[in-house]
């Protein structure tokens, strides 16, 4: 017995960053109207950097989003180093890759115990779940909090950072003046998260005791993620492609409008992205499917006991692929730790320009690839920019799924509550962050 | 005594402000002791169509057609806070409003920017739309705010206490070095304190976030950035734009 008739409409899907809709319609066992539709009010930021001198344009563009300021931050201050020739210390490089995983753990912790938990347990929202789970909200509450400190301590704020410039950082972590209170400083940090890892060992506990419950659906797809030497990409790299055969290719990151060959689709009205298949998905899940081996030894153990294993194509898996990097960045956060003070904090002022050109960068937020570029004149000031956000290129990718999955649930006679929730979920899944509208297009439906 | 009934809601921003509610840690918990948060789209699917006593509205009014939507939310709601700078000011979203909506559009979506669902208009504050009753300010709102204007309303208090004086005098009090004297420039002089001034004490300017003070001197402002702060003319004259060009005496 097939499901015959159902009429979905979730205007504004809820536990996401951003608006998002829903619309799905079947008559007599035809799907007539499948879709993922983007109603975000357009903020058009790369026409507002235009004018702006390259000392601003990462304050402006950060302001793209506030969930992943610190990766719209660095994506941006690379463009710009690119663009004007400058080549930062090793202190900086090391800073920012610690920054890079407290935000990365600082997303993840709210993606997967505030947003997706919910849905695992039956809620509407988190706030139920103090009256069931305090213990597991209360954790979950501090994880967050450690989130925030970690990316705040190294770049003054989580929400749209301060000291992270062009050519380095304008001012020490914490609230340190000189080299000696910095280093106290990272111990203080590195103290807080080894703290914290007990309370991670009792969320994986949780996750594995719901883990039954993510939907097992599977739909094989390219997946775009950042490769680098020095670690699991995320704060720098080159961009690998990865096919579902196993086939890789490796992209310059100046070459990335290769990749992204953005295009207006006649079904929907934000840009979508396609590179070898019809869709790629750029997302944790791309990271761990294309960079598992680089993955910290404990991170790995997380993944073995949660029974994921690579190559992994469903989609719902994101969120679990998302707990396991948050235990990774836990790990090599530490590791960084000891490798600046091994080094010793020293008092650096920012590189200053060599050239006035064009630059583009790539950087892993949370919820995947993002790509920055920008031209200066010789005066400094911005020409032009470009970004393209990660839930742009994962757009066409939720269509897909949508469009493979619908099919599925009315085969297995799921009731229209149960078809709307599956699919809230697997938007969910992907962490959309539908405020990073740099590319969105705004509509109007009409009925 | 019942607990208050809080709603957050959001228009065109970045939703940061939102996500620092989820920044407090443990006190977050014990807010919850007082407050009852009856709809939070980004972290809830639980609505209400019942009565709220405070809604807390994020983003700048940039959209003809969001002006049902916020004028449904003072309807329901004793108390509307302008929740961030987006609400309060128009902020960041304002930089483009001295630009020609086709130049915008088409530098931003190419040859798709005629498209007639493009059509967007200045960015605002909610209270172009609708009455609002106090803000709490800044990019992003200051949390230590937030939690002082929030004790005060529900303690029900009509009118919060909110500095008027700049930003240079939180630097004089926390002592920090002026940006002018480490050879930057800074929009301190004329920008509207509260914040506790965390940008220049991390090294970088101010840029009047929470927006001007009262009758701010704007052409002396622009005469300090260039004799002080080294810029060129054209520069100084288009500084003011990032978060406060509707305060800008050509706004």
């Amino acid at each position: 017995m097939t499901t015959q008739n159902a009429s979905i409409k979730v205007k504004h899907v809820t536990r996401v960053e951003g608006h998002g809709n829903i619309v799905v319609d079947v008559k007599n066992g035809t799907v007539e109207t499948c879709e993922w539709r983007v109603p975000e009010a357009p903020r058009f930021f790369e026409a507002m950097v235009r004018g702006r001198h390259y000392s601003e344009v990462a304050r402006i563009t950060s302001r793209i989003c506030g969930i992943c300021s610190v990766g719209h931050t660095l994506a941006s201050v690379k463009a710009t180093e690119s663009a004007l020739g400058m080549t930062v210390s090793k202190q900086t490089d090391l800073l920012r890759r610690l920054l890079k995983h407290g935000e990365n753990f600082d997303s993840h912790i709210v993606h997967v115990l505030f947003l997706v938990a919910p849905d695992l347990l039956g809620a509407p929202s988190v706030f139920p779940l103090l009256e069931t789970h305090p213990d597991v909200v209360t954790k979950a509450v501090l994880l967050k909090k450690l989130g925030c400190d970690w990316a705040s301590l190294i770049s003054g704020r989580s929400t749209h950072p301060t000291k992270v410039v062009p050519g380095g950082f304008a001012s020490l972590p914490g609230d340190a003046y000189n080299p000696r209170m910095a280093e106290d400083e990272l111990k203080k940090l590195k103290k807080m998260i080894l703290d914290a890892v007990p309370m991670v060992t009792d969320m994986y506990e949780v996750l594995l005791s719901l883990a039954g419950n993510i939907p097992a659906f599977t739909r094989e797809t390219e997946y775009v993620a950042l490769v680098d030497d020095v670690e699991y990409g995320l704060y720098d790299g080159k961009i690998s492609c990865l096919m579902p055969d196993g086939a890789r290719e490796t992209i310059e990151v100046e070459d990335y409008k290769s990749v992204t060959n953005e295009w207006v689709s006649p079904l929907s009205t934000a840009k979508y992205t396609k590179h070898n298949m019809d869709s790629y998905a750029a997302c944790a899940l791309a990271r761990i499917n294309t960079n598992y081996d680089q993955l910290h030894p404990e991170a790995k153990k997380i993944a073995e006991g949660l029974g994921f294993a690579v190559p992994c194509f469903n989609p719902y898996m994101n969120s679990v692929a998302q707990f396991i990097e948050a235990v990774h960045s836990a790990y090599m956060a530490v590791g960084y730790i000891d490798e600046l003070l091994e080094m010793g904090i020293k008092d650096e002022k920012p590189v200053e320009p060599t050239k006035f050109s064009k630059g583009a960068s790539a950087v892993e937020v949370p919820r995947g690839l993002l790509f920055h570029e920008y031209a200066y004149d010789e005066e400094g000031l911005c020409t032009e920019g470009n970004c393209i956000i990660p839930t742009n290129q994962n757009h066409a990718n939720i269509q897909l799924d949508f469009d493979k999955l619908v099919p599925e649930l009315l085969e297995a006679d799921k009731s229209e509550a149960e078809i709307e929730l599956a699919l809230e979920m697997l938007v969910r899944s992907y962490d959309p962050c539908i405020s990073c509208s740099t590319h969105y297009l705004d509509v109007t439906f009409k009925k | 005594m019942a607990k208050v009934r809080c709603a957050w809601f959001d228009f065109t921003s970045c939703e940061g402000c939102q996500i620092e509610m989820t920044n407090f840690g443990a006190p977050f918990l014990q807010l919850l002791d007082h407050v009852e948060i009856v709809e939070f789209r980004e972290v809830m699917k639980e609505t209400t169509d019942e009565p709220i006593d405070i809604a807390f509205i994020e983003g700048s009014f940039s959209r003809e057609e969001d002006r049902a939507r916020l004028e449904s939310i003072r309807e329901r709601a004793g108390v509307v806070i302008a929740f961030g700078a987006c609400a309060a000011t128009g902020g960041i979203n304002a930089l483009k409003n001295h630009m020609d909506m086709d130049d915008y559009k088409k530098c931003v979506y190419g040859d798709d920017s005629n498209m007639p669902h493009l059509d967007t208009q200045k960015a605002m504050p909610i209270s172009a739309a609708i009455k609002v009753d106090m803000a709490i300010n800044g990019c992003p709102m200051s949390r230590d705010e937030f939690v002082r204007i929030v004790t005060q309303v529900i303690h029900g208090t009509e009118k919060v206490y909110v500095p008027s004086y700049p930003v240079c005098v939180e630097c004089k009090l926390r002592e920090t070095v002026c940006r002018y004297e480490e050879g930057d420039h800074c929009l301190g002089p004329i920008a509207l304190a509260g914040c506790g001034a965390p940008c220049p004490a991390d090294g970088i300017p101010c840029e009047a976030c929470r927006g001007m003070v009262v009758d701010a001197n704007q052409e002396s402002m622009e005469k300090v950035l260039q004799e002080n702060g080294g810029m060129s003319e054209k520069r100084a004259k288009d500084k003011s734009r990032m978060f406060t060009a509707n305060f800008r005496s050509d706004a």
